[in-house]
This record gives structure tokens, C-alpha cells and sequence, in this order.
């Protein structure tokens, strides 16, 4: 009896859980930019600009979701609502799925689970009911410049009317971006917030994933990677700057010229909307699922610039293990070309790399291993 | 500026390739990469998974395609018919040739077969280059049925493609358990069994006799020593590799089973060089075969030459041993010695896990308790420390006490070192 009971678990626990291989990615269309693919594409980007320019077309679809909406916060669904539940949802499915891929690789398990928890009670549920208590509504782990609506003046009001624990939340993003970025990137490498906390990461990770496989990994665009995600970074800091003068001084024109209210707006419509959500998720089928991460994201290039010259934290290479295969570059979601490092047994440190683990994954001679170790002993010459 | 020479290396695989790079790092010198194959170099270790889907073709290149005329490396594809090795000429199959100064010969190695009959039938082949891989794709095409002949490397990875395809497989190997003229018996029966597991039918002690095909010329069934017939669609012959040297035999250049090169690379003939697979070491390194066809060797030969090519006369040595494969889902890596049958004078330690898919052997001197080599299967080695040990000859006891060195397994595993620690106190 008790030996039938373990065939049967062990049935049900193959059937449930097993270490998915990445045979027939490239003969699938969906994956390797196909028609579907295509189809897809457009799909979702037709879906990001409806709910950014578009919202009265979707009314009839957003009440479905007062229910929930009601329970949460006893307010009815907006938009915003919607978007929220939807992109909860499609993390913890696929999350799931992840985490069924990867069974047995326990890095990968941690890490997906952690991107499923943050999303759902930390961005999610946890601002939903602190609006329910009328205080601001905030993700507590978005950090600036992501976040590039943290100062904002209506946010910045917001929360110091909130009292004691507004001021908390106020501190609380000034110290994630001044002292939390810095030390956890020396110790970790960018990879505690981009694959284990962010949101956007979050949907990279568990709905991007089938996708990843699709990153340019040549030399151009890693130098179009530069060139734009320093001058996101830039864009940011000076838009944020100008407006908490206004702020400050109450003048709309900074300087007697910038006006700051029209450099918000440019931003949050061209980087904030049109950036990391047409593009970023919307090309998810064609470009891979970390288009925003890779070009675009201000905090990105921020934890990276960390990553590269302060941190403990390296990709170590096995020696003369390499065998040129190129499963790694394949798979590397933020186009790095893995194998040119591992083949010349130099360790990778790029500004880019968040620390998935899938190239150490994927290696089929156990070449590449995400270390944390002192900065000293990385091998990169 | 020293003289330039025209180099030309035949071959465009791991050694030739590396030689050309180092050389161009090194020197000014013209070079010329020749290769029948492929207009650029790709990695043929990743033939496996193009055909698996993981890959496309352009994903196993690992250089893009302007990096060649921007090192000035010229590339000819086209096949060589021959080398007039006296007037210093290669004469290629479009009747054209190429004069060079220094030649290198990379040429590599070949699908052995063994004369047996039918060998020649549709749906029957190797698997080696480019044109095998497009081949097996052609032949497996809607089949459902394959067999495997020989029981190696290659054979497990071909067994790994079809079955990605929905396709039986039915594996024959000689040897009475799986690769056993390599491993150790309880790791032979570990692979055996990861391989069952994967729902190939594995007939061990089981030679090829003859190959029968239809009225087109196609494979449909073999028939084996032990009379046996079984019928298949495909048949995939993967009893080893040996040098490329035909169209070299029957001239001025010494060969035998390969081509014939002292420590520094060099073959009988002055300017004539010949690195990678297609190579027979007349003096092998000292725990080294004499033909090693292993894609390192072929990478640290390709840069050794360059340096003598260069003006820095350097001999080949490839270190302590150590080599890396997979067989389904179980890494493998070896390093220092660890032969199939235990010498008298060498004891060694074992450890299995519970669910005998990982294992860890670890061989030492009776006399002195020196270690000499280090066998994993599922466990991640960490080459450097692996390697120091068998170098600085620790002692058995001094490597188990700090196993967890040598972890190379992704943060968060379950790590088996306590465990292993503890077998070994019993």
C-alpha cells in the first residue's frame, strides 16, 4: 500500500512539477517571432495604448472588476484597477509556470516566488488598502527614478498630509534610492531589486520569459543600450530636479526658461507611457522582455553603474570548462553575449546584467555561477 | 617589423580558429582560414541543440560576421583537394591555389565507420558537421522509429535529439554496461539509468552486423551479431571519431592514425603544422592520450602555435587532465585520472545520493593518501580548486575536510558535502 501511494505521488509530482528543457523554442512560432508572435505584439500594444489614451473604450470592461475593486477598497474599479489586477495575475500564472520550469533549481524558485510576493502584496494589495484608509497610495518597494512621479508635487502633498507614517513613506523612498540601492547592489549586485523585487523585472521574468531568447545580442546594440538608457537616466534626474524647484519656489519656469510642468509631461509621456509600456511590455514577442529594462530603465542604469564598479557580485566562469556553445548569449534576456566572456574564462561584469541565472541554467557543462565574493577577485582582464 | 608570411590554416573549427586569432594578436601576418564546412566558424557542440530547437544556427557563432574582415582574417570556403607540399601550394577542388608560407593543418576528424554492409544506405549517418545535422533533419523527417550504434558521447546526444522529436530510440553499445571502457562501473550504471529513464530502450552487449534497406536504398532494419533484426527508419552510427587525413596520405607528411607532430606542433615537414583533433602527439603529455579529441586541447593548441608561429617557441602543455559532458540531465566532469578498472597501487572513495542520479568518486595513492583524480556526475566542480588539489597532491582526508570548496553548484542547491563528509567516516 504504502509503496503504491509513493508510485502514485511521484506520478502526480512528474505530472506537476518537472525541469522543462527549451526543446522547440526556436521551431515554435510564438517564440521565435512568427506570425502569432506578430499577432501578439500587436495585441498588447494596442492594449497599453488604450488604457493610457484610449481608457472610456474599456468602461464596459472595467466594471467587471468593481467586485474586487469593492472588497479591496470599497471604491469601483478605475482603470488603473484593472491594470493592476490583470498584470498581478498574468505574474502569479506564469510565475507558476517558472517556477514548474525550474523545479530543482532552487535559485530560480526563491527568485520567482519572490517577484510573485512583492507584486501581490507589496505593489498590489498593500497600496489598494492603504487607499481604503485614505492614506497614499504608494509601492512601497518602486524606487526613484523608476518611480519618477515619487516627487511630484501632488505626491509629495499627498503624503505629508498623511501625518506620521506619510512622512515615513516620504523617508522611506528617499532612503531605498540614497543608501538602500548602494549597499544591497555592493553586496548582491542589481539583481536583489531587478530579478528578485521590481515589478517590471516581475513581468519580465514570469510572462517574459518564453521571450527572453529574443534579445539582440550584437555589439551595435549594446552600444544603442548606452547611448539611450544614460539618457533616460539624464532625462530623469533633470526633469525631477526642475519640478521640485517649482516645487520649492512655486515658479512654473525654472531658470526663467525650463518649463517644468511641460519636461514632466514630455516625460511621462514619451519614457514613462510610450517607453517602458508600449514598447517595453508590448514588444515583448518580438524584441524580447526586457527591452524597457535593458534600454530604458533610469534605475536600471543607476543599480548598474553600481554593479559595474562597486560590487561583490560577479557571473564567475569554470576555467577552461566553455565549450562555445552559446546556450547562455541565447538565453541571456539583456543581450549580453555571455559566451565571448565564458569562452576567454573572464568573468562577467556588465552594468546590464540583472542576475537571472538562467546563462548558469542553461550552461550544459556547468560553466557559470552567480557569485557574491570580494570585488577584488573578479576576473575581468 | 618582422617579415610578413602568408599563413594559411585549413580548417575553420575551435583550433584553427584560435590559432588565427592569436596569431593576428600577435602579428601583422597575412592569414588565410580555408574551410570546405562553413563560411564562418561555428561551434559544433551546439549542433545538438539547433536541431532541439534551443538554437538557430546563427546563435552558435561565436563572432559576429564583420569581426573577420575587421582582423583581417580572409576566409575561403571551398574544399582542399590536395597540398603540393614541396612548391608549398594548396590545390583546391575549383582547380584553383592558394601558395602559402606557413600551413597549418586543422583539419579534424571523421565519423568512423566499420565496413559494415549497408553502411552506405539512406538514413544512415554520423554526426560531425553541418551537413550531418542537415542531413538528420532530412532523415528523421515524420519517422518514428531510430537506432543508435555505439555507445559514447555523441551517441547519448543523438539519442537526447530524437527523442526531443517524439521519436523511439533504440540504443545498441557493445560494451556490457554504458561506456565502461571510460567509466568506472557505478557510474556506467548511473548513466544507464538516467538513460532508461528517459524511455530509450538500451541494449547493452549488442553489436551491429549488418544494415538492410528497401527498394530505394533506405534504411529499415539492422540485424545485430546475436542474429537479432530490429527495424528502424534511421540509423545513427556513432562508434568514435578519428583524424580527417585522407587526402593526405600517400605523400611527403608523416601520419599515422593522425598527423604526426613533435611538442611544439610541428609535423616532419619545415612550415608545416598541424593542431586540433586530426593531431597524433609523437610524445603525448605526460597523463595524456596521444589523439585527444577534445574541444580545449584543440583551443590550447591552436594558442600555443600561434606563440611559435609568432617567434615564441613554446611547447604544448595542456595541464592536469580534466574533461566535461552530459548525458541527458546529469552533468559529468572529470579531472586528474580516473580509469574504468582501479590500478592496484590507487584506492578510491564513492558516494552516491539517495536517489542515484549524483555521484562523487574520488581516487588516491594507497601508499602516500595523495589524491589523482576527482569524478562528479550532477554536482557542479569548481576547476581551480579541483585542479590544485591534484597538482599539490592533498591528501584524501585534507580534501573531505574541505569539500565545500569545490562546490560550483548555483546558490540555494542542495549541497551534499556533509553527507559525503559523513560516508566517509564510516
Amino acid at each position: 500500500m504504502q509503496s503504491f501511494l509513493r508510485l502514485i505521488s511521484a506520478k502526480f509530482k512528474n505530472q506537476l512539477l518537472f525541469k522543462m528543457k527549451n526543446d522547440g523554442i526556436f521551431h515554435n512560432q510564438l517564440t521565435s517571432r512568427g506570425l502569432i508572435a506578430y499577432i501578439l505584439g500587436v495585441f498588447l500594444v494596442g492594449f497599453y495604448i488604450i488604457v493610457y489614451f484610449f481608457p472610456e473604450l474599456l468602461t464596459r470592461v472595467i466594471v467587471l472588476f468593481d467586485p474586487i475593486s469593492q472588497f479591496l477598497k470599497s471604491k469601483p474599479a478605475d482603470r488603473w484597477f484593472m491594470y493592476g489586477v490583470l498584470y498581478t495575475i498574468a505574474i502569479i500564472v506564469m510565475g507558476i509556470r517558472m517556477i514548474r520550469k525550474h523545479w530543482g533549481n532552487n535559485y530560480q524558485v526563491f527568485r520567482t516566488g519572490s517577484v510573485i510576493f512583492f507584486q501581490t502584496c507589496i505593489a498590489f494589495l498593500l497600496p489598494e488598502l492603504l487607499s481604503r484608509f485614505n492614506m497614499p497610495y504608494q509601492d512601497l518597494k518602486n524606487i526613484w527614478p523608476l518611480d519618477y512621479y515619487f516627487f511630484f508635487d501632488y505626491n509629495i502633498k499627498a503624503k505629508l498630509a498623511a501625518g506620521t507614517f506619510g512622512i515615513f513613506m516620504l523617508g522611506w523612498g528617499i532612503f531605498l534610492f540614497v543608501v538602500g540601492v548602494p549597499v544591497m547592489t555592493y553586496f548582491f549586485g542589481k539583481r536583489w531589486y531587478c530579478s528578485w523585487v521590481c515589478g517590471c523585472g516581475g513581468l519580465a521574468e514570469t510572462a517574459g520569459d518564453p521571450f527572453r531568447q529574443l534579445s539582440d545580442k550584437s555589439l551595435k546594440a549594446w552600444k544603442i543600450e548606452r547611448y539611450l538608457i544614460y539618457f533616460v537616466l539624464f532625462f530623469a534626474i533633470v526633469m525631477t530636479i526642475t519640478v521640485l524647484m517649482t516645487y520649492f519656489t512655486g515658479q512654473q519656469k525654472v531658470f526663467g526658461f525650463i518649463d517644468s510642468g511641460g519636461l514632466r509631461s514630455i516625460y511621462g509621456f514619451w519614457i514613462g507611457g510610450i517607453f517602458a509600456g508600449v514598447v517595453g511590455t508590448g514588444f515583448y514577442p518580438v524584441m524580447g522582455n526586457r527591452v524597457w529594462c535593458r534600454f530604458g530603465c533610469p534605475l536600471a542604469a543607476y543599480l548598474g553603474i553600481i554593479q559595474k564598479y562597486k560590487s561583490k557580485f560577479r557571473i564567475t566562469v569554470n576555467e577552461g570548462q566553455c565549450i562555445s556553445c552559446g546556450n547562455c548569449s541565447t538565453y541571456c534576456e539583456m543581450g549580453i553575449d555571455v559566451r565571448s566572456y565564458a569562452q576567454k574564462n573572464q568573468d562577467i561584469v556588465r552594468a546590464s546584467c540583472v542576475g537571472c541565472g538562467i546563462c548558469a541554467d542553461v550552461c550544459p557543462r556547468g560553466v557559470l555561477n552567480l557569485e557574491n565574493l570580494p570585488q577584488i577577485s573578479r576576473k575581468i582582464s | 617589423m618582422p617579415t610578413q608570411k602568408h599563413i594559411c590554416i585549413i580548417g575553420n573549427g575551435i583550433a584553427g580558429i584560435t590559432a588565427a586569432r592569436h596569431i593576428r594578436k600577435l602579428s601583422d601576418h597575412p592569414i588565410t582560414i580555408i574551410s570546405s564546412e562553413s563560411t564562418y566558424f561555428y561551434s559544433r557542440t551546439a549542433l545538438m541543440y539547433i536541431y532541439m530547437g534551443h538554437m538557430k544556427f546563427e546563435h552558435t557563432k561565436p563572432y559576429e560576421d564583420w569581426f573577420w574582415a575587421k582582423n583581417r582574417l580572409n576566409l575561403v570556403q571551398a574544399l582542399v583537394e590536395k597540398v603540393d607540399f614541396s612548391n608549398k601550394k594548396i590545390l583546391l577542388s575549383t582547380s584553383e591555389s592558394i601558395d602559402y608560407d606557413d600551413l597549418i593543418l586543422a583539419i579534424g576528424s571523421k565519423s568512423n565507420r566499420f565496413g559494415w554492409p549497408g553502411q552506405d544506405l539512406k538514413g544512415v549517418q554520423g554526426l560531425y558537421s553541418i551537413q550531418d545535422l542537415e542531413a538528420m533533419e532530412a532523415n528523421t523527417q515524420g519517422i518514428k522509429k531510430a537506432i543508435i550504434v555505439g555507445g559514447g558521447l555523441i551517441g547519448v546526444e543523438m539519442a537526447e535529439m530524437l527523442i526531443s522529436r517524439k521519436i523511439k530510440v533504440t540504443f545498441l553499445a557493445r560494451e556490457s554496461n554504458f561506456w565502461d571502457n571510460v567509466l568506472p562501473l557505478e557510474e556506467a550504471q548511473l548513466i544507464e539509468r538516467e538513460i532508461k529513464k528517459h524511455g530509450i530502450d538500451l541494449r547493452l552487449n549488442s553489436e551491429l552486423a549488418e544494415i538492410i534497406g528497401d527498394e530505394t536504398n533506405k534504411v529499415v532494419q539492422i540485424k545485430t551479431k546475436a542474429n537479432e533484426t530490429i527495424d528502424c527508419e534511421f540509423l545513427g552510427i556513432t562508434v568514435g571519431v578519428s583524424p580527417n587525413i585522407d587526402f593526405l596520405k600517400n605523400t611527403d607528411l608523416e601520419v599515422s592514425k593522425g598527423i604526426l607532430v613533435n611538442e611544439y606542433l610541428q609535423t616532419n615537414l619545415p612550415n608545416v603544422y598541424a593542431i586540433g583533433d586530426c593531431v597524433e602527439h609523437q610524445n603525448p603529455p605526460e597523463g595524456r592520450r596521444n589523439i585527444e579529441q577534445i574541444w580545449y586541447s584543440g583551443k590550447i593548441m591552436g594558442e600555443t602555435l600561434a606563440q611559435t608561429i609568432c617567434g615564441n617557441h613554446t611547447q604544448y602543455e595542456p595541464g592536469i587532465f580534466y574533461n566535461s559532458a552530459k548525458f541527458f540531465d546529469i552533468e559529468y566532469s572529470v579531472y586528474g585520472s580516473i580509469p574504468n578498472n582501479l590500478p592496484d597501487n590507487v584506492s578510491t572513495f564513492y558516494w552516491e545520493n539517495k536517489a542515484a542520479n549524483k555521484c562523487l568518486r574520488i581516487n588516491f595513492d594507497i601508499a602516500t593518501n595523495q589524491i589523482v583524480g576527482i569524478h562528479a556526475f550532477g554536482i557542479r566542480i569548481r576547476q581551480s580548486i579541483a585542479i590544485k588539489w591534484i597538482k599539490n597532491k592533498n591528501t584524501i582526508a585534507s580534501v573531505l575536510s574541505e569539500l565545500e570548496k569545490v562546490n560550483f553548484d548555483a546558490e540555494f542547491s542542495k549541497t551534499y558535502f556533509s553527507e559525503i563528509q559523513e560516508s566517509a567516516t564510516i
